[in-house]
Protein backbone atom coordinates (compact mmCIF):
# COMPACT_ATOMS: atom_id res chain seq x y z
CA UNK A 1 0.00 0.00 0.00
CA UNK A 2 1.21 3.59 -0.87
CA UNK A 3 1.13 6.48 2.08
CA UNK A 4 -2.40 7.34 2.62
CA UNK A 5 -2.02 11.00 1.34
CA UNK A 6 -4.58 11.96 -1.58
CA UNK A 7 -2.39 13.93 -3.50
CA UNK A 8 0.57 11.32 -3.61
CA UNK A 9 1.36 10.13 -7.05
CA UNK A 10 1.35 6.51 -6.96
CA UNK A 11 4.81 5.21 -8.30
CA UNK A 12 4.77 1.31 -9.38
CA UNK A 13 2.40 0.51 -11.79
CA UNK A 14 0.49 -2.88 -10.46
CA UNK A 15 1.33 -6.38 -11.60
CA UNK A 16 -1.83 -7.35 -12.63
CA UNK A 17 -2.57 -7.35 -16.32
CA UNK A 18 -5.64 -6.80 -17.84
CA UNK A 19 -5.36 -9.36 -20.80
CA UNK A 20 -4.72 -12.56 -18.92
CA UNK A 21 -5.91 -16.10 -18.43
CA UNK A 22 -6.39 -15.57 -14.83
CA UNK A 23 -8.24 -13.05 -15.34
CA UNK A 24 -10.50 -14.69 -18.31
CA UNK A 25 -10.70 -17.40 -15.31
CA UNK A 26 -11.80 -14.98 -12.54
CA UNK A 27 -14.82 -13.55 -14.31
CA UNK A 28 -16.10 -17.28 -14.56
CA UNK A 29 -15.37 -17.98 -11.22
CA UNK A 30 -16.58 -14.37 -10.44
CA UNK A 31 -19.77 -15.23 -12.15
CA UNK A 32 -20.71 -18.73 -10.31
CA UNK A 33 -20.04 -16.77 -7.10
CA UNK A 34 -23.04 -14.83 -8.47
CA UNK A 35 -25.25 -17.58 -8.97
CA UNK A 36 -27.79 -15.73 -6.78
CA UNK A 37 -28.16 -13.01 -8.96
CA UNK A 38 -28.34 -14.78 -12.55
CA UNK A 39 -30.41 -17.71 -10.68
CA UNK A 40 -33.03 -14.74 -9.35
CA UNK A 41 -32.87 -12.39 -12.68
CA UNK A 42 -33.71 -16.01 -15.15
CA UNK A 43 -36.65 -16.42 -12.65
CA UNK A 44 -37.49 -13.00 -13.38
CA UNK A 45 -36.92 -13.12 -16.89
CA UNK A 46 -39.56 -15.98 -17.04
CA UNK A 47 -41.79 -14.26 -14.64
CA UNK A 48 -41.47 -11.06 -16.59
CA UNK A 49 -42.65 -12.53 -20.11
CA UNK A 50 -45.73 -13.76 -18.98
CA UNK A 51 -46.61 -11.36 -16.63
CA UNK A 52 -49.91 -9.82 -18.04
CA UNK A 53 -51.14 -13.44 -19.50
CA UNK A 54 -53.26 -15.50 -17.69
CA UNK A 55 -52.28 -18.78 -17.79
CA UNK A 56 -48.25 -17.29 -17.65
CA UNK A 57 -45.82 -19.56 -18.07
CA UNK A 58 -48.26 -22.63 -19.27
CA UNK A 59 -47.79 -20.87 -22.47
CA UNK A 60 -44.32 -22.61 -22.96
CA UNK A 61 -45.43 -25.81 -22.72
CA UNK A 62 -48.78 -25.47 -24.78
CA UNK A 63 -46.50 -24.32 -27.69
CA UNK A 64 -43.99 -27.13 -27.31
CA UNK A 65 -46.90 -29.55 -26.81
CA UNK A 66 -49.07 -28.35 -30.15
CA UNK A 67 -45.36 -28.67 -31.99
CA UNK A 68 -44.23 -31.87 -30.52
CA UNK A 69 -47.68 -33.33 -31.84
CA UNK A 70 -48.18 -31.85 -35.17
CA UNK A 71 -44.39 -32.94 -36.03
CA UNK A 72 -44.65 -36.08 -34.43
CA UNK A 73 -47.91 -37.06 -36.46
CA UNK A 74 -46.69 -35.61 -39.65
CA UNK A 75 -43.23 -36.88 -39.99
CA UNK A 76 -44.44 -40.43 -38.51
CA UNK A 77 -47.11 -41.02 -41.74
CA UNK A 78 -44.00 -39.44 -43.83
CA UNK A 79 -41.01 -41.78 -43.29
CA UNK A 80 -44.36 -44.66 -42.34
CA UNK A 81 -43.29 -45.15 -38.75
CA UNK A 82 -45.39 -46.31 -35.47
CA UNK A 83 -46.37 -43.09 -33.75
CA UNK A 84 -46.38 -44.55 -30.64
CA UNK A 85 -42.61 -44.36 -30.61
CA UNK A 86 -41.50 -41.64 -33.26
CA UNK A 87 -44.15 -39.48 -31.62
CA UNK A 88 -41.60 -39.56 -28.18
CA UNK A 89 -39.04 -39.44 -30.68
CA UNK A 90 -39.39 -36.22 -32.25
CA UNK A 91 -40.79 -34.46 -28.85
CA UNK A 92 -37.90 -35.18 -27.06
CA UNK A 93 -35.37 -34.47 -30.11
CA UNK A 94 -37.81 -31.07 -30.60
CA UNK A 95 -37.25 -30.30 -26.68
CA UNK A 96 -33.47 -30.57 -26.48
CA UNK A 97 -33.30 -28.83 -29.63
CA UNK A 98 -35.29 -25.50 -28.28
CA UNK A 99 -32.74 -25.07 -25.17
CA UNK A 100 -29.48 -25.68 -28.28
CA UNK A 101 -31.40 -22.96 -30.41
CA UNK A 102 -32.35 -20.90 -27.59
CA UNK A 103 -29.01 -20.78 -26.64
CA UNK A 104 -27.23 -20.08 -29.73
CA UNK A 105 -29.47 -17.25 -30.65
CA UNK A 106 -29.85 -15.83 -27.51
CA UNK A 107 -26.10 -16.31 -26.84
CA UNK A 108 -25.35 -13.91 -30.16
CA UNK A 109 -27.18 -11.03 -28.63
CA UNK A 110 -26.59 -11.69 -25.00
CA UNK A 111 -24.07 -8.60 -23.96
CA UNK A 112 -25.91 -6.38 -26.04
CA UNK A 113 -29.18 -7.30 -25.18
CA UNK A 114 -27.53 -6.36 -21.60
CA UNK A 115 -26.32 -3.12 -22.31
CA UNK A 116 -27.97 -1.29 -20.04
CA UNK A 117 -26.35 -3.85 -17.00
CA UNK A 118 -23.23 -4.29 -18.22
CA UNK A 119 -22.58 -0.18 -18.86
CA UNK A 120 -23.96 0.62 -14.92
CA UNK A 121 -23.32 -1.67 -12.77
CA UNK A 122 -19.75 -3.76 -12.50
CA UNK A 123 -20.08 -7.16 -12.84
CA UNK A 124 -18.65 -10.44 -14.45
CA UNK A 125 -19.90 -10.35 -17.84
CA UNK A 126 -20.25 -14.19 -17.39
CA UNK A 127 -22.97 -13.07 -14.99
CA UNK A 128 -25.25 -11.89 -18.65
CA UNK A 129 -24.56 -15.45 -20.14
CA UNK A 130 -24.91 -17.37 -17.22
CA UNK A 131 -27.82 -15.71 -16.84
CA UNK A 132 -29.53 -16.33 -20.15
CA UNK A 133 -28.43 -20.14 -19.79
CA UNK A 134 -30.08 -20.68 -16.72
CA UNK A 135 -33.70 -18.95 -18.08
CA UNK A 136 -33.02 -21.69 -20.95
CA UNK A 137 -32.62 -24.46 -18.61
CA UNK A 138 -35.87 -23.15 -16.92
CA UNK A 139 -37.55 -22.91 -20.62
CA UNK A 140 -36.66 -26.77 -20.72
CA UNK A 141 -38.08 -28.05 -17.38
CA UNK A 142 -41.45 -26.42 -18.18
CA UNK A 143 -40.76 -28.11 -21.72
CA UNK A 144 -39.93 -31.57 -19.88
CA UNK A 145 -44.08 -31.52 -18.70
CA UNK A 146 -44.71 -32.66 -22.53
CA UNK A 147 -41.73 -35.36 -22.20
CA UNK A 148 -43.73 -36.86 -19.04
CA UNK A 149 -47.03 -36.86 -20.75
CA UNK A 150 -46.06 -37.80 -23.95
CA UNK A 151 -44.60 -40.87 -21.77
CA UNK A 152 -47.28 -41.47 -19.84
CA UNK A 153 -49.62 -42.09 -22.82
CA UNK A 154 -46.92 -44.05 -25.04
CA UNK A 155 -45.53 -46.00 -21.76
CA UNK A 156 -46.67 -49.48 -22.92
CA UNK A 157 -44.80 -48.44 -26.24
CA UNK A 158 -41.49 -47.97 -24.87
CA UNK A 159 -41.26 -49.85 -21.84
CA UNK A 160 -39.47 -53.58 -23.85
CA UNK A 161 -37.45 -53.76 -26.62
CA UNK A 162 -38.57 -51.53 -29.50
CA UNK A 163 -38.04 -50.46 -32.93
CA UNK A 164 -38.33 -47.14 -34.05
CA UNK A 165 -38.80 -48.09 -37.95
CA UNK A 166 -39.49 -52.04 -39.20
CA UNK A 167 -35.90 -52.01 -40.78
CA UNK A 168 -34.05 -49.76 -37.42
CA UNK A 169 -31.77 -51.19 -34.81
CA UNK A 170 -33.60 -52.99 -32.01
CA UNK A 171 -33.43 -50.30 -28.72
CA UNK A 172 -33.49 -51.96 -25.47
CA UNK A 173 -36.24 -49.89 -24.09
CA UNK A 174 -36.56 -47.52 -21.02
CA UNK A 175 -34.54 -48.62 -17.69
CA UNK A 176 -32.54 -47.33 -15.29
CA UNK A 177 -30.29 -45.56 -18.02
CA UNK A 178 -32.57 -42.46 -18.56
CA UNK A 179 -30.62 -41.08 -15.17
CA UNK A 180 -28.20 -40.66 -17.91
CA UNK A 181 -29.55 -37.82 -19.77
CA UNK A 182 -29.22 -35.94 -16.38
CA UNK A 183 -25.26 -35.85 -16.89
CA UNK A 184 -25.64 -35.60 -20.67
CA UNK A 185 -27.82 -32.34 -19.74
CA UNK A 186 -24.83 -30.90 -17.94
CA UNK A 187 -22.44 -31.37 -20.73
CA UNK A 188 -24.94 -29.58 -23.03
CA UNK A 189 -25.64 -26.82 -20.69
CA UNK A 190 -21.69 -26.69 -19.76
CA UNK A 191 -21.00 -26.14 -23.95
CA UNK A 192 -24.32 -23.42 -24.19
CA UNK A 193 -21.82 -21.19 -21.73
CA UNK A 194 -18.82 -21.48 -23.97
CA UNK A 195 -21.20 -21.04 -27.03
CA UNK A 196 -22.73 -17.88 -25.51
CA UNK A 197 -19.57 -16.34 -24.37
CA UNK A 198 -17.85 -16.56 -27.30
CA UNK A 199 -20.88 -16.05 -30.26
CA UNK A 200 -21.71 -12.99 -27.75
CA UNK A 201 -18.24 -11.08 -27.94
CA UNK A 202 -17.98 -11.83 -31.83
CA UNK A 203 -21.23 -10.29 -32.21
CA UNK A 204 -21.28 -7.49 -29.77
CA UNK A 205 -17.97 -6.22 -32.28
CA UNK A 206 -19.23 -7.62 -35.66
CA UNK A 207 -23.19 -6.88 -35.57
CA UNK A 208 -23.55 -9.14 -38.50
CA UNK A 209 -23.21 -12.33 -36.66
CA UNK A 210 -26.62 -12.37 -34.49
CA UNK A 211 -28.58 -12.84 -38.25
CA UNK A 212 -25.95 -14.49 -39.91
CA UNK A 213 -26.32 -17.20 -36.76
CA UNK A 214 -30.38 -16.71 -36.83
CA UNK A 215 -29.95 -18.05 -40.58
CA UNK A 216 -27.99 -20.57 -40.73
CA UNK A 217 -29.40 -22.27 -37.58
CA UNK A 218 -32.73 -23.41 -39.51
CA UNK A 219 -30.69 -25.22 -41.91
CA UNK A 220 -29.00 -27.02 -38.91
CA UNK A 221 -32.46 -27.82 -37.32
CA UNK A 222 -33.00 -29.53 -40.90
CA UNK A 223 -29.65 -31.53 -41.46
CA UNK A 224 -29.93 -32.85 -37.86
CA UNK A 225 -31.49 -36.47 -37.12
CA UNK A 226 -34.77 -34.75 -35.02
CA UNK A 227 -37.67 -35.30 -37.18
CA UNK A 228 -35.76 -37.87 -38.75
CA UNK A 229 -34.32 -40.76 -37.36
CA UNK A 230 -30.17 -41.05 -38.50
CA UNK A 231 -30.58 -45.04 -39.44
CA UNK A 232 -32.87 -43.35 -42.49
CA UNK A 233 -29.89 -41.99 -44.04
CA UNK A 234 -28.78 -45.89 -44.46
CA UNK A 235 -31.91 -47.56 -45.15
CA UNK A 236 -32.66 -44.77 -48.63
CA UNK A 237 -29.82 -46.92 -50.22
CA UNK A 238 -30.40 -49.98 -48.85
CA UNK A 239 -27.63 -50.18 -46.45
CA UNK A 240 -24.88 -51.75 -47.21
CA UNK A 241 -22.35 -48.79 -49.30
CA UNK A 242 -24.47 -46.50 -47.47
CA UNK A 243 -22.12 -45.27 -44.59
CA UNK A 244 -20.59 -42.48 -46.30
CA UNK A 245 -24.26 -40.89 -45.90
CA UNK A 246 -23.69 -40.95 -41.79
CA UNK A 247 -21.58 -38.07 -42.19
CA UNK A 248 -24.40 -36.17 -42.76
CA UNK A 249 -25.20 -36.73 -39.26
CA UNK A 250 -21.62 -37.77 -37.89
CA UNK A 251 -20.17 -34.34 -38.51
CA UNK A 252 -22.79 -32.04 -36.87
CA UNK A 253 -21.95 -31.53 -33.40
CA UNK A 254 -25.43 -31.23 -32.88
CA UNK A 255 -26.83 -34.56 -33.10
CA UNK A 256 -24.10 -35.79 -30.95
CA UNK A 257 -25.38 -33.92 -28.08
CA UNK A 258 -28.86 -34.10 -28.88
CA UNK A 259 -28.10 -37.58 -28.77
CA UNK A 260 -26.52 -38.15 -25.19
CA UNK A 261 -29.75 -36.25 -24.38
CA UNK A 262 -32.36 -38.15 -26.02
CA UNK A 263 -30.77 -41.37 -26.14
CA UNK A 264 -31.52 -42.10 -22.50
CA UNK A 265 -34.90 -40.37 -22.22
CA UNK A 266 -36.39 -43.29 -24.86
CA UNK A 267 -34.29 -46.37 -23.92
CA UNK A 268 -32.51 -46.05 -27.04
CA UNK A 269 -29.13 -47.42 -26.84
CA UNK A 270 -26.24 -44.98 -25.66
CA UNK A 271 -23.91 -45.00 -27.83
CA UNK A 272 -20.20 -43.94 -26.36
CA UNK A 273 -18.64 -42.42 -28.88
CA UNK A 274 -21.69 -39.50 -28.67
CA UNK A 275 -20.12 -38.84 -25.28
CA UNK A 276 -16.62 -38.86 -26.99
CA UNK A 277 -17.46 -36.18 -29.45
CA UNK A 278 -18.95 -34.21 -27.20
CA UNK A 279 -16.41 -33.79 -24.17
CA UNK A 280 -13.75 -33.46 -26.96
CA UNK A 281 -16.16 -30.41 -28.43
CA UNK A 282 -16.37 -28.92 -25.01
CA UNK A 283 -12.86 -29.01 -24.10
CA UNK A 284 -12.05 -27.40 -27.63
CA UNK A 285 -15.00 -24.81 -27.06
CA UNK A 286 -14.18 -23.58 -23.58
CA UNK A 287 -10.37 -23.16 -24.87
CA UNK A 288 -11.44 -20.91 -27.60
CA UNK A 289 -14.13 -19.32 -25.56
CA UNK A 290 -11.38 -18.20 -22.82
CA UNK A 291 -8.93 -17.03 -25.64
CA UNK A 292 -11.21 -14.90 -26.50
CA UNK A 293 -12.44 -13.75 -22.95
CA UNK A 294 -8.96 -13.33 -22.38
CA UNK A 295 -8.52 -10.87 -25.01
CA UNK A 296 -11.70 -9.12 -25.34
CA UNK A 297 -13.64 -9.63 -21.84
CA UNK A 298 -12.70 -5.67 -20.92
CA UNK A 299 -13.53 -4.45 -24.26
CA UNK A 300 -17.48 -5.92 -24.32
CA UNK A 301 -18.13 -2.62 -22.31
CA UNK A 302 -16.72 -0.61 -25.00
CA UNK A 303 -18.37 -2.30 -27.78
CA UNK A 304 -22.01 -2.48 -26.37
CA UNK B 1 -8.24 -1.32 2.77
CA UNK B 2 -9.82 0.43 0.25
CA UNK B 3 -7.72 2.05 -2.36
CA UNK B 4 -8.67 2.83 -5.78
CA UNK B 5 -4.84 3.73 -7.92
CA UNK B 6 -4.96 4.51 -11.84
CA UNK B 7 -1.60 4.58 -14.01
CA UNK B 8 -1.21 6.69 -17.19
CA UNK B 9 -4.97 5.23 -18.10
CA UNK B 10 -6.84 6.55 -21.18
CA UNK B 11 -10.06 5.28 -22.20
CA UNK B 12 -10.71 5.44 -26.12
CA UNK B 13 -14.21 4.56 -27.40
CA UNK B 14 -13.89 3.01 -31.07
CA UNK B 15 -16.99 4.61 -32.73
CA UNK B 16 -18.51 1.90 -34.77
CA UNK B 17 -20.68 3.30 -37.59
CA UNK B 18 -22.92 0.78 -39.54
CA UNK B 19 -19.89 0.03 -41.92
CA UNK B 20 -17.26 -0.30 -40.58
CA UNK B 21 -18.82 -2.58 -37.74
CA UNK B 22 -19.46 -5.12 -40.28
CA UNK B 23 -17.02 -8.02 -41.23
CA UNK B 24 -17.29 -7.30 -45.21
CA UNK B 25 -15.48 -4.49 -44.89
CA UNK B 26 -12.41 -6.00 -42.39
CA UNK B 27 -12.21 -9.04 -44.74
CA UNK B 28 -12.41 -6.45 -48.10
CA UNK B 29 -9.93 -4.39 -46.30
CA UNK B 30 -7.58 -7.33 -45.95
CA UNK B 31 -8.02 -8.13 -49.71
CA UNK B 32 -6.82 -4.79 -50.72
CA UNK B 33 -3.63 -5.23 -48.60
CA UNK B 34 -4.28 -2.65 -45.84
CA UNK B 35 -5.17 -4.63 -42.56
CA UNK B 36 -4.95 -1.97 -39.62
CA UNK B 37 -9.13 -1.69 -40.26
CA UNK B 38 -8.88 -0.66 -36.57
CA UNK B 39 -7.14 2.59 -37.70
CA UNK B 40 -10.02 3.41 -39.94
CA UNK B 41 -12.32 3.65 -36.69
CA UNK B 42 -12.42 6.59 -35.49
CA UNK B 43 -11.68 7.33 -31.69
CA UNK B 44 -13.07 9.42 -29.29
CA UNK B 45 -10.70 9.86 -26.21
CA UNK B 46 -13.00 10.09 -23.26
CA UNK B 47 -9.87 10.40 -20.69
CA UNK B 48 -6.29 10.41 -21.26
CA UNK B 49 -3.27 9.71 -19.57
CA UNK B 50 -5.25 10.00 -15.77
CA UNK B 51 -3.36 9.32 -12.83
CA UNK B 52 -5.19 8.82 -9.27
CA UNK B 53 -4.22 7.04 -5.93
CA UNK B 54 -7.47 7.58 -3.69
CA UNK B 55 -7.15 6.07 -0.31
CA UNK B 56 -9.76 5.03 2.64
CA UNK B 57 -11.41 8.10 4.04
CA UNK B 58 -11.07 10.48 0.22
CA UNK B 59 -14.28 12.07 -0.44
CA UNK B 60 -13.68 13.51 -4.10
CA UNK B 61 -15.92 15.97 -5.84
CA UNK B 62 -15.25 15.63 -8.92
CA UNK B 63 -16.29 19.01 -11.23
CA UNK B 64 -16.13 20.06 -14.89
CA UNK B 65 -18.37 20.90 -17.77
CA UNK B 66 -20.60 18.68 -20.10
CA UNK B 67 -18.37 15.78 -21.93
CA UNK B 68 -15.51 16.82 -19.77
CA UNK B 69 -15.58 12.95 -18.92
CA UNK B 70 -16.84 12.81 -15.29
CA UNK B 71 -18.79 10.22 -15.99
CA UNK B 72 -16.62 8.05 -17.76
CA UNK B 73 -13.65 8.86 -15.14
CA UNK B 74 -16.55 7.48 -12.66
CA UNK B 75 -17.19 4.08 -14.44
CA UNK B 76 -13.22 3.84 -15.06
CA UNK B 77 -13.18 3.69 -11.11
CA UNK B 78 -15.78 1.84 -10.79
CA UNK B 79 -14.27 -1.04 -12.63
CA UNK B 80 -16.91 -0.66 -15.88
CA UNK B 81 -14.08 0.51 -17.98
CA UNK B 82 -10.63 -0.91 -18.04
CA UNK B 83 -8.09 1.26 -19.53
CA UNK B 84 -7.23 0.46 -22.95
CA UNK B 85 -4.11 2.13 -22.14
CA UNK B 86 -2.56 2.43 -18.66
CA UNK B 87 -3.70 0.32 -15.62
CA UNK B 88 -5.75 0.59 -13.03
CA UNK B 89 -6.21 -1.43 -9.71
CA UNK B 90 -9.44 -1.11 -7.52
CA UNK B 91 -9.91 -2.97 -4.34
CA UNK B 92 -13.04 -2.53 -2.35
CA UNK B 93 -16.91 -2.99 -2.54
CA UNK B 94 -18.05 -0.48 -5.10
CA UNK B 95 -21.49 1.00 -5.24
CA UNK B 96 -22.18 3.00 -7.87
CA UNK B 97 -25.27 5.19 -8.88
CA UNK B 98 -25.06 6.66 -12.23
CA UNK B 99 -27.72 7.43 -14.75
CA UNK B 100 -30.85 6.33 -13.74
CA UNK B 101 -33.38 4.68 -15.50
CA UNK B 102 -30.87 2.88 -17.22
CA UNK B 103 -29.38 -0.16 -15.54
CA UNK B 104 -32.59 -0.68 -14.01
CA UNK B 105 -35.60 -2.83 -15.35
CA UNK B 106 -38.70 -0.69 -16.19
CA UNK B 107 -40.82 -3.67 -15.96
CA UNK B 108 -40.56 -4.81 -12.91
CA UNK B 109 -41.60 -3.64 -9.71
CA UNK B 110 -39.23 -1.47 -7.49
CA UNK B 111 -38.98 -4.51 -4.79
CA UNK B 112 -37.55 -6.25 -7.61
CA UNK B 113 -35.44 -3.45 -8.86
CA UNK B 114 -34.15 -3.30 -5.05
CA UNK B 115 -33.05 -6.76 -4.69
CA UNK B 116 -31.46 -6.89 -8.26
CA UNK B 117 -30.35 -4.14 -7.87
CA UNK B 118 -28.74 -5.43 -4.21
CA UNK B 119 -27.42 -8.69 -5.72
CA UNK B 120 -25.33 -7.31 -8.20
CA UNK B 121 -23.50 -5.15 -5.70
CA UNK B 122 -22.56 -8.35 -3.89
CA UNK B 123 -25.68 -8.94 -1.12
CA UNK B 124 -27.40 -12.02 -1.37
CA UNK B 125 -30.97 -12.49 -1.21
CA UNK B 126 -31.55 -13.30 2.29
CA UNK B 127 -29.52 -9.85 3.17
CA UNK B 128 -31.53 -8.12 0.99
CA UNK B 129 -34.62 -9.30 1.89
CA UNK B 130 -33.68 -8.21 5.90
CA UNK B 131 -33.11 -4.46 4.28
CA UNK B 132 -35.95 -4.25 2.13
CA UNK B 133 -38.13 -3.41 4.83
CA UNK B 134 -35.55 -0.15 5.80
CA UNK B 135 -35.38 0.69 2.16
CA UNK B 136 -38.89 1.17 2.14
CA UNK B 137 -38.92 3.06 5.07
CA UNK B 138 -36.07 5.39 4.28
CA UNK B 139 -37.57 5.69 0.43
CA UNK B 140 -41.36 6.71 1.44
CA UNK B 141 -42.16 4.50 -1.40
CA UNK B 142 -44.15 2.57 0.79
CA UNK B 143 -46.66 0.94 -1.61
CA UNK B 144 -45.58 2.41 -5.06
CA UNK B 145 -42.56 -0.29 -4.27
CA UNK B 146 -45.22 -3.10 -5.64
CA UNK B 147 -45.71 -0.60 -8.95
CA UNK B 148 -43.76 -1.23 -12.07
CA UNK B 149 -40.25 0.89 -12.38
CA UNK B 150 -41.88 2.81 -15.39
CA UNK B 151 -44.29 4.47 -13.43
CA UNK B 152 -41.74 6.30 -11.23
CA UNK B 153 -40.61 9.61 -11.62
CA UNK B 154 -36.97 10.66 -11.76
CA UNK B 155 -36.53 11.13 -8.12
CA UNK B 156 -38.18 8.30 -7.16
CA UNK B 157 -36.02 6.27 -8.99
CA UNK B 158 -33.02 8.28 -7.47
CA UNK B 159 -34.81 7.54 -4.07
CA UNK B 160 -34.90 3.77 -4.63
CA UNK B 161 -30.67 4.02 -6.08
CA UNK B 162 -29.87 5.56 -3.07
CA UNK B 163 -31.83 3.36 -0.63
CA UNK B 164 -30.17 0.46 -1.77
CA UNK B 165 -26.53 2.15 -1.45
CA UNK B 166 -26.82 3.67 1.65
CA UNK B 167 -27.91 0.44 3.17
CA UNK B 168 -25.68 -2.12 2.12
CA UNK B 169 -22.34 -0.44 3.68
CA UNK B 170 -20.27 -0.16 0.32
CA UNK B 171 -16.68 0.34 0.67
CA UNK B 172 -16.68 2.96 -2.41
CA UNK B 173 -18.97 4.81 -3.56
CA UNK B 174 -19.50 6.59 -6.83
CA UNK B 175 -22.29 9.41 -7.48
CA UNK B 176 -23.09 10.70 -10.72
CA UNK B 177 -24.93 14.23 -10.71
CA UNK B 178 -27.94 12.65 -11.48
CA UNK B 179 -28.59 12.44 -7.67
CA UNK B 180 -29.32 16.22 -7.69
CA UNK B 181 -33.10 15.22 -8.68
CA UNK B 182 -34.57 14.43 -5.69
CA UNK B 183 -36.34 17.33 -3.98
CA UNK B 184 -35.04 18.99 -0.95
CA UNK B 185 -36.64 17.37 1.81
CA UNK B 186 -35.50 13.65 0.69
CA UNK B 187 -32.03 14.96 0.12
CA UNK B 188 -31.48 16.22 3.39
CA UNK B 189 -32.59 13.05 5.06
CA UNK B 190 -30.26 10.96 2.40
CA UNK B 191 -27.32 13.39 3.11
CA UNK B 192 -27.24 12.20 6.78
CA UNK B 193 -27.05 8.45 5.85
CA UNK B 194 -24.72 9.72 2.86
CA UNK B 195 -22.31 11.62 5.57
CA UNK B 196 -22.58 8.49 7.96
CA UNK B 197 -21.56 6.20 5.03
CA UNK B 198 -19.03 7.69 4.21
CA UNK B 199 -17.35 7.95 7.35
CA UNK B 200 -17.97 4.75 7.72
CA UNK B 201 -16.72 3.41 4.20
CA UNK B 202 -14.00 5.43 3.43
CA UNK B 203 -13.96 6.21 -0.34
CA UNK B 204 -16.52 8.35 -1.76
CA UNK B 205 -16.29 10.29 -5.85
CA UNK B 206 -19.37 12.53 -6.24
CA UNK B 207 -19.66 14.23 -9.01
CA UNK B 208 -21.64 17.48 -9.05
CA UNK B 209 -22.27 20.74 -10.41
CA UNK B 210 -24.06 22.40 -6.91
CA UNK B 211 -21.07 24.07 -4.86
CA UNK B 212 -23.88 23.64 -1.65
CA UNK B 213 -23.29 19.51 -2.48
CA UNK B 214 -19.63 19.64 -3.03
CA UNK B 215 -19.42 21.16 0.17
CA UNK B 216 -21.53 19.11 2.09
CA UNK B 217 -20.09 15.82 1.38
CA UNK B 218 -16.07 16.06 0.02
CA UNK B 219 -13.01 17.94 1.03
CA UNK B 220 -11.07 17.40 -1.99
CA UNK B 221 -11.97 17.72 -5.74
CA UNK B 222 -10.88 16.60 -9.59
CA UNK B 223 -11.59 19.17 -12.10
CA UNK B 224 -12.01 17.06 -15.69
CA UNK B 225 -11.30 19.09 -18.63
CA UNK B 226 -11.29 17.24 -22.22
CA UNK B 227 -10.44 14.00 -20.44
CA UNK B 228 -7.87 15.10 -18.47
CA UNK B 229 -6.92 15.93 -14.93
CA UNK B 230 -6.53 19.52 -14.67
CA UNK B 231 -6.43 19.64 -10.88
CA UNK B 232 -6.36 17.64 -8.16
CA UNK B 233 -6.14 19.05 -4.60
CA UNK B 234 -8.58 21.18 -1.95
CA UNK B 235 -12.08 21.14 -2.31
CA UNK B 236 -12.49 25.31 -2.47
CA UNK B 237 -9.12 25.51 -4.08
CA UNK B 238 -10.26 23.43 -7.17
CA UNK B 239 -13.47 25.06 -6.86
CA UNK B 240 -12.13 28.72 -6.85
CA UNK B 241 -10.02 27.72 -9.75
CA UNK B 242 -12.80 25.79 -11.74
CA UNK B 243 -15.25 28.96 -11.07
CA UNK B 244 -12.88 31.82 -10.80
CA UNK B 245 -14.40 32.88 -8.07
CA UNK B 246 -14.67 31.58 -4.74
CA UNK B 247 -18.23 29.38 -4.32
CA UNK B 248 -17.53 29.31 -0.33
CA UNK B 249 -17.29 33.19 0.03
CA UNK B 250 -20.49 33.75 -1.74
CA UNK B 251 -21.94 30.80 0.27
CA UNK B 252 -21.26 32.28 3.57
CA UNK B 253 -22.60 35.95 2.60
CA UNK B 254 -25.50 35.36 0.91
CA UNK B 255 -26.76 32.03 2.88
CA UNK B 256 -25.21 31.21 6.33
CA UNK B 257 -26.59 27.60 6.35
CA UNK B 258 -26.15 25.64 3.05
CA UNK B 259 -29.31 26.31 1.04
CA UNK B 260 -30.59 22.15 1.28
CA UNK B 261 -30.40 21.92 4.56
CA UNK B 262 -32.40 25.36 5.20
CA UNK B 263 -35.30 23.53 3.22
CA UNK B 264 -34.77 20.62 4.59
CA UNK B 265 -37.49 20.58 7.34
CA UNK B 266 -36.54 20.09 10.71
Amino acid sequence: MQATSTLDQPEAPPAVKSRSFKRAFADVREAWDHRELWGHLGWQDIKQRYRRSVIGPLWITISMGTTALALGLLYSVLFKTEVATFLPYVTVGFIVWNFIVGCVTEGTDVFIANEGLIKHLPAPITVHVMRMVWRQVLFLVHNLVVYVVVLAIFFTSLNHEYRIAADSPLQPGLSWTMVLAIPGFVLLAVNAVWIALLFGVISTRFRDIPPVVNSFINLVFFMTPIVWDAGVLNRVTGGGDGDWRMLIAELNPVYHFVEIVRAPLLGHTVDWHHWAIAGGFTLFGWFAALVILRNYRARVSYWV
Amino acid sequence: MVSIDVWNASVDFPIFDAKSRSLKKLALGKVGGKIGSEGRVPIIEALHDITLSLNDGDRVGLVGHNGAGKSTLLRLLAGIYEPTRGQSRIVGKVAPVFDLGVGMDPEISGHENIMIRGLFLGMTRKQMEKRVDDIAEFTELGDYLQMPLRTYSTGMRVRLALGVVTSINPEILLLDEGIGAVDAAFMAKARDRLKDLVARSGLLVFANHSDEFLAEFCDTAIWMDEGHVKMHGGLREVLTAYKGFDPFERMHEHDPTPVLSGNGGD
